[in-house]
């Protein structure tokens, strides 16, 4: 048991070369970080530990993107044969031809790791680690250590999940969603690829879990002086809501886990009815049924796309007000419609049931429910868009792809609609229209919402700032390769086009597959892009132009500390005297008010 | 935008207003609530994941007839009274009387290792009378599954419960402990009682 009061001292002193002349003597008087270890790996410092978490999305993220590129390849020349990928990937590939089950193995890793190992790190445990501290003036989470745990916890979860494809039977190929009785029968098809896939979504379920108690108590706890909840940045708000989400949704996923883990080791029924047959033979398994599985996955799922898709929203506000030189606007409207938000995302989750066999009454319940969150979250849309009323726009890269985020709410938010009501969704279920739709919004979002927050703290964190020109190019490639792909998935929906297949010729009638080329051709396009990106944060980290404390001259407490922050932010906590965006303000000498301005007497 | 600015020290202190807890606990207190929150919500999927599979199934067993209920109750008594015991310990602590809270925190190991030894017997008698994770002498299979596994996740919580109170006690001994630190064992252990008494009416009684 930890029995001490919240300690708020250091626990390490700053890294030598950090550290401010003007440091306190006893501070070096601990005994530091010194070695490579200590600092670089196992360190408790929060910003180390965000870097950690960052890169090691980024490093997931290759995998990630390579395979969609594999799948795109599959789609767009489906009869061809690859004899180099055969020698590359002998597991995948036979005499060149991809193999049907690993094609379902890579949309299913695709999935399940951009989702819960790029996504969830980047954006909620990656920034969320970084900024949390820095913007509510901590001098590091609540407790370092667990943060430290939760990072290495999560390792051994990312090993698992890319050893599963070594294995015998190949990964886990029954989507990302692991619906039983595919998920849940050997007999099925999934191997041994898929009781890894489980094995490795608990060590990553128990790290998001330590991570979000550590935001939620820092957030509620840290907070230095002054920075009451009305003047935390809309990033410290959406980051609270998708812990918050999180520490409520996610143990009906373990709870999920556990029992399928059940049903495919300890050959219990859970989610397995009676007379179940497969190869001709029915199975012993009985009196469960696979619909409880889609009600507790969803459950979390839904939620989900919160937890991802408001953090990106709160950094957009972030760099909307930086970028635009005025206050966001409609704060507290904002603020109370992601609570509204969040808390009718916990409830709507069966629209992803309508044709499950679920009770059409409930069809009708979640329809309106689903429908309902169109009204607050328009206001968070509306407030995007209006931040930029009146606004003297720096046009920046972070500010290109904050603007590029507001245009994937519109198109993604849109093609909602017409999935959250039953009526429509019963024609576009399970089509590339679903396909389209999420990607713009666990996609595009999400994606715009990390490169923004990298391109506008990255300063912050390595206290370079990164190159201007390959930003612009990086952002175009990406929004023209993303928004064309992704919007061409819609139409292909449309005509009726169903995900999962892996010969899109199959449908003889049909006329998509110059379609399907153009999309491959796009998001070809969006991954060279990424390239560059890469480029970018490698020469900008050893080659980039030294940053200043505020480059951007923005008022978030981040920025009144030093580029790169010393290993305890302040030495002394800042106090805070006012709201989070007075950008424009008549008697700022600068033009704008920090929130921690120390103001002058008189 | 341009209203009077209040230096930091003229500031009025609020409860929500930063650098202050806004509830009035330590961080490692609101952790443990929160976690709290994360393990109960674990315990309803398991709870209404039970009574999803109940209410699809046909036939269900009586538990009468499958569970020595008096042993059952007993089995509750004891884990409830060691709430009791729990809080006399965490009062004691908070007042520095070590030694009674030492006393209690130990009662209170004593009451969960009785509990744990029933449910170890429990599942013993039903074992040799049949049942397995695949199999239920009474009827439809996910009965003896949704058992074994909920009283397992459950006696895991005790279990760990137990050793938890076990090293508060040897701190109370040393003169380490505070009463800050027994209460926030104390939360988790009232915890797991509160699980039991839905798990209790739920799975055994209704």
């Amino acid at each position: 048991m930890t029995t001490s009061p919240a300690p708020q001292a250091p626990r390490f002193p700053a890294p030598g070369h950090a550290a401010p002349a003007h440091a306190p003597a006893e501070v070096h008087a601990h005994h530091g970080p010194q070695s490579f270890w200590t600092r670089y790996v196992f360190s408790t410092d929060h910003k180390t530990i965000a870097k950690q978490y960052l890169f090691t999305a980024a490093f997931m993220s290759i995998f990630a993107v390579g395979w969609s590129m594999l799948i795109r390849l599959q789609l767009a020349y489906p009869h061809n044969t690859w004899p180099i990928l055969s020698s590359l990937f002998p597991g995948l590939y036979q005499d060149g031809v991809l193999l049907p089950e690993r094609y379902l193995s890579l949309t299913t890793m695709h999935g399940t790791v951009m989702v819960f190992f790029v996504i969830s790190l980047a954006l909620v445990s990656g920034f969320g680690n970084f900024i949390i501290p820095l913007q509510v003036g901590a001098h590091d989470m609540a407790y370092p250590f667990l943060n430290a745990l939760s990072y290495w916890t999560i390792v051994p979860a990312c090993l698992l999940m890319m050893v599963s494809f070594f294995v015998p039977d190949g990964a886990a190929s029954a989507g990302w969603t692991a619906y039983p009785p595919l998920s849940a029968l050997a007999e099925a098809g999934s191997g041994l690829g898929q009781t890894i896939w489980l094995l490795a979504m608990a060590p990553f379920i128990a790290s998001f879990t330590m991570g979000g108690l550590n935001f939620v108590a820092t957030i509620l706890n840290m907070r230095t002086r002054g920075m009451s909840l009305m003047r935390m940045p809309l990033t410290i708000w959406t980051l609270f809501y998708a812990s918050v989400l999180g520490i409520l949704t996610f143990p009906a996923l373990t709870a999920a886990a556990i029992m399928l883990l059940l049903d495919r080791l300890g050959g219990t029924s859970f989610f397995l009815p009676a007379g179940l047959i497969v190869s001709g033979q029915v199975l012993p398994h009985q009196g469960g049924t696979p619909l409880l599985f889609q009600h507790l996955f969803w459950f979390l799922g839904h939620p989900e796309v919160y937890v991802l898709a408001l953090p990106a929203i709160g950094i957009a506000f972030d760099v909307l007000a930086a970028f635009g030189r005025r206050p966001s606007f409609g704060y507290r409207n904002t603020v109370w419609s992601i609570l509204a938000v969040s808390a009718l995302g916990m409830i709507a989750w069966g629209h992803h049931m309508f044709t499950s066999g679920m009770n059409p009454y409930l069809g009708e319940y979640f329809s309106i429910v689903t429908v309902l969150i169109t009204l607050p979250f328009s206001v968070i849309a509306i407030n995007l868009v209006a931040s930029l009323w009146r606004a003297e726009i720096r046009l920046h890269t972070p500010m290109l792809f904050a603007l590029g985020l507001i245009a994937a709410i519109g198109v993604g938010g849109l093609g909602g609609l017409w999935l959250g009501t039953a009526t429509s969704d019963m024609y576009l279920q399970d089509s590339y229209f679903v396909v389209g739709h999420f990607h713009f919004m666990i996609g595009v979002v999400t994606g715009f919402g990390i490169f923004a927050g990298t391109y506008y703290w990255f300063p912050k964190m390595f206290g370079r700032m990164m190159n201007e020109t390959l930003g612009r190019v990086h952002f175009w490639l990406t929004t023209l390769g993303t928004f064309a792909a992704f919007m061409g998935m819609h139409f292909l929906g449309m005509g009726g086009y169903l995900r999962r297949i892996y010969d899109p010729t199959t449908y003889r009638y049909a006329q998509h597959q110059p379609l399907n080329v153009f999309i491959s051709y796009a998001l070809l396009l969006a991954a060279l892009g990424q390239v560059l990106f890469a480029v970018n944060l490698f020469w900008s980290l050893f080659r980039g132009k030294r940053a200043g404390a505020n480059p951007w001259d923005a008022t978030t407490l981040e920025w009144t500390t030093e580029s790169p922050a010393g290993h305890n932010n302040w030495e002394t906590l800042p106090t805070v005297s006012r709201g989070p965006y007075e950008y424009r303000t008549d008697n700022a000498p600068a033009g704008f008010h920090p929130q921690g301005e120390v103001e002058a007497a008189g | 935008m341009t209203s009077a600015v209040l230096s930091p020290a003229e500031q009025p202190r609020a409860d929500w207003g930063g650098g202050v807890s806004p509830f009035g606990v330590s961080w490692q207190k609101l952790m443990m609530w929160f976690f709290l929150v994360t393990d109960a919500l674990l315990f309803a999927g398991f709870l209404v994941s039970y009574a999803f599979v109940r209410l699809a199934a046909e036939t269900w067993p009586k538990q009468t007839d499958v569970f020595p209920m008096v042993k059952i109750a007993a089995m509750t008594f004891i884990l409830i009274t060691s709430s009791a015991t729990m809080a006399t310990a965490v009062g004691a602590a908070h007042r520095k009387d070590l030694r009674r809270a030492m006393i209690f925190v130990l009662l209170t190991a004593i009451g969960g290792a009785l509990f744990l030894a029933g449910q170890v017997t429990e599942w013993a008698t039903l074992i040799a009378e049949g049942a397995r994770l695949t199999q239920n002498p009474w009827g439809p299979p996910p009965f003896a599954a949704f058992f074994f596994m909920m009283t397992g996740f459950h006696g895991t919580h005790v279990l760990i419960g137990v050793i938890l109170l076990g090293i508060v006690t040897v701190r109370l001994a040393r003169g380490k402990a505070t009463g800050h630190g027994v209460e926030i064992a104390g939360l988790y252990w009232h915890f797991v009682d509160v699980v039991w008494c839905f798990i209790f009416p739920l799975f055994y009684l209704l």
